[in-house]
C-alpha cells in the first residue's frame, strides 16, 4: 500500500526566466509542504528528464540543488508515460519497504527556453533517426499517421476528435493554472491551422513551461488519504513504422494489469485521467481501454458523458490539450488533479464521486504505456 | 550485412529500399540489425524490395520541422505495406488514399534521396 501524501503543481504556459531546476524546485517545495514533510524526510527521489536541460544525472543534480540526501535516487525516461511510471515505481519502492517517502518531480521550461522549431525537432527524435526523421516527420505526423488508419477503420470523424479538444478546454476554463482558458467550439477546432492531416492546431497539445511534483509515502503524513491501489505497464514498440498495429496498442494490456493488481473492474471506475497529447491519443486510449466503444469517444464527449457532472468525469483540469504539456510533468498534472479531486480540493471543478480513478499515460507513439488505479479512503 | 552488399538502401544514399529476412524462421523486417528480431538467429539476409506495396496510413504534413524543409511543405508522409511483408515510411503523391496500390521512385528531399510512391 502507498499513499499520495502531497502534491505540487505550477501553472503551465509561458513562465519566462524559470529554468528546469527552478520549476522542479517550486513544485517539489509545494509537494513537501502539502505532505507536511521536511527535506530530511525524503529518502527516495525519482526524476524524469528535461529536453532543455539534458543532464546525464538529473536526479543527483536535483539532490544537490534542492538540498536532499536520499538513500535511493535516479531518473527514468519513457516519454509521456514517465510520470505514471515514476508513480508506479514509487509505489513499488514504498510497498517493498525500500524507502518511506519518495519525492517524484519533473519540470521543464520547454516553451520559453527554445524556439518552436527547436522544440518540434527535439521531440521528432523519438522517431527513427535513419528511417523516419529524414522524411521531415514530426510528432504530430507520427500521431496523424495513426489517426488516418484508426479513423479509416473505425469511422471516427474530425468533428468527433474535435469534441475532445472542446471538452478539455471547457474543463481548463475553471482552472486558474491552465495555459488556455478561452472557450472553443468544434468549428474552431476544425478551422484551426492544419498541422499534419487530420490533425489541426487545436487537436494538438501546446508546448509549455511547468513543474509538477508529488510525494508517495508508506503512511499518510497529511490529510490526504489517497492510495495508489494498483499499477501496470505494457511496451510494444518504439517507432510508428514498427508498431504491431495502428489500431491496437499496449493500453489495454497495461490497464488490465493495473486493474488486476488493484482487484477492480472497469465499471468500478468513477474518474478518468487519460493522456491526451492529441485528440486522437485520447480517442484511441478511451476506446482501447474500454471507457468508450470503438468509434464513440467523441460522441460520448458530445453527450456529456465525460463532463464534470457526467457519468465519468475526465481530466477535469483540462489535460495536456488545455492545461498544457511541459514534458514528463504533463501527465503528472493528471495525477495531481486526481488527488485534488479525491481530497475535495478541486474547487469549482469538484466532481461528486471521485472515489476510484483510472489513470493512463503513453510515451513515444503509443509505444510505452503505464496505468494506475488510485483510490480515496 | 557485408560492406560489399549490392543491395541499394536509400538510408545509405542508394536509390532502393532494402530489407532483411531470416533464413531460420522466414521473418521479414525493415530496420537493419545483425539478428532476427523474432527468433534471434544471426546472419540475416539483405534483400532488395521491388518497391511495390499498399498504402496503410497517410498524413499531409503542413507544419515542417525546419526552415529547410518548409520549402517542401505540404508533403504527404505515408506508411506503405511492401509486397515483401514489411512496413516502411515514405513520401507519396498528394492524392494517395489508404488501400491504394503504389510503386516507388526516388526523389530529393532535404539534400538526400528518399522513397516516393505514386499510384501503381
Amino acid at each position: 500500500m502507498s499513499y499520495v501524501t502531497g502534491v505540487g503543481l505550477t501553472p503551465f504556459g509561458k513562465l519566462p526566466g524559470r529554468t528546469t531546476l527552478d520549476l522542479m524546485s517550486e513544485a517539489a517545495a509545494a509537494a513537501l509542504a502539502d505532505a507536511q514533510l521536511e527535506r530530511a524526510d525524503v529518502d527516495g527521489l525519482l526524476c524524469a528528464y528535461s529536453t532543455t536541460f539534458p543532464h546525464l544525472m538529473l536526479s543527483t543534480t536535483f539532490v544537490e540543488h534542492f538540498g536532499l540526501s536520499p538513500t535511493y535516487a535516479h531518473s527514468i525516461l519513457v516519454g509521456g508515460a514517465t510520470g505514471f511510471a515514476m508513480a508506479m515505481l514509487a509505489h513499488t519502492l514504498v510497498e517493498s519497504g525500500v524507502v518511506h517517502n519518495v519525492l517524484v518531480v519533473a519540470g521543464e521550461n520547454r516553451l520559453t527556453a527554445q524556439s518552436r522549431d527547436a522544440a518540434v525537432q527535439t521531440l521528432a527524435q523519438v522517431g527513427h533517426a535513419e528511417y523516419e526523421v529524414p522524411l521531415g516527420a514530426t510528432i504530430p505526423a507520427y500521431y496523424a499517421l495513426v489517426a488516418s488508419r484508426y479513423m479509416h477503420e473505425h469511422g471516427t470523424t474530425e468533428a468527433d476528435l474535435a469534441e475532445l479538444a472542446v471538452l478539455m478546454r471547457r474543463n481548463a476554463m475553471s482552472h486558474p493554472g491552465a495555459q488556455f482558458r478561452e472557450p472553443i467550439t468544434v468549428q474552431d477546432v476544425l478551422a484551426s491551422k492544419p498541422i499534419a492531416s487530420p490533425l489541426k492546431l487545436l487537436d494538438c497539445c501546446p508546448v509549455s513551461d511547468g513543474g509538477v511534483a508529488f510525494v508517495v509515502g508508506r503512511e499518510p503524513t497529511s490529510g490526504s488519504r489517497v492510495r495508489i491501489r494498483g499499477a501496470g505497464q505494457a511496451h510494444t514498440h518504439q517507432y510508428v513504422t514498427g508498431a504491431p498495429s495502428l489500431t491496437a496498442f499496449g493500453a489495454k494490456a497495461s490497464v488490465e494489469r493495473a486493474r488486476e493488481s488493484a482487484g477492480i473492474a472497469l465499471s468500478d471506475v468513477r474518474y478518468a485521467a487519460i493522456y491526451d497529447s492529441f485528440t486522437i491519443t485520447l480517442t484511441i486510449l478511451l476506446e482501447e481501454i474500454g471507457l468508450a466503444p470503438r468509434g464513440q469517444a467523441g460522441k460520448r464527449a458530445r453527450s456529456g458523458y465525460f463532463d464534470r457532472d457526467g457519468r465519468l468525469p475526465l481530466n477535469t483540469h483540462g489535460g495536456l490539450l488545455s492545461y498544457g504539456h511541459c514534458g514528463a510533468g504533463g501527465a503528472m498534472a493528471h495525477l495531481v488533479e486526481t488527488q485534488q479531486q479525491m481530497t475535495g480540493h478541486a474547487g469549482a471543478r469538484q466532481v461528486k464521486d471521485p472515489s476510484l480513478a483510472l489513470l493512463h499515460g503513453d510515451g513515444g507513439v503509443l509505444s510505452s504505456h503505464c496505468s494506475l488505479v488510485m483510490e480515496a479512503q | 550485412m557485408t560492406p560489399a552488399s549490392p543491395v541499394l538502401d536509400w538510408t545509405r544514399g542508394g536509390a532502393g529500399i532494402a530489407f532483411q529476412s531470416c533464413s531460420a524462421c522466414g521473418h521479414h523486417w525493415y530496420f537493419r540489425r545483425d539478428f532476427c528480431p523474432r527468433c534471434g538467429s544471426g546472419s540475416p539476409v539483405d534483400r532488395q524490395a521491388t518497391g511495390l506495396g499498399t498504402v496503410h496510413a497517410a498524413t499531409l504534413v503542413t507544419r515542417a520541422p525546419s526552415e529547410e524543409l518548409r520549402a517542401h511543405a505540404p508533403y504527404l508522409i505515408i506508411l506503405v505495406d511492401a509486397d515483401e511483408g514489411f512496413r516502411l515510411m515514405a513520401h507519396g503523391a498528394r492524392q494517395l488514399r489508404i488501400g491504394e496500390r503504389v510503386r516507388c521512385r526516388f526523389v530529393s528531399f532535404g539534400g538526400r534521396l528518399i522513397p516516393f510512391f505514386d499510384p501503381a
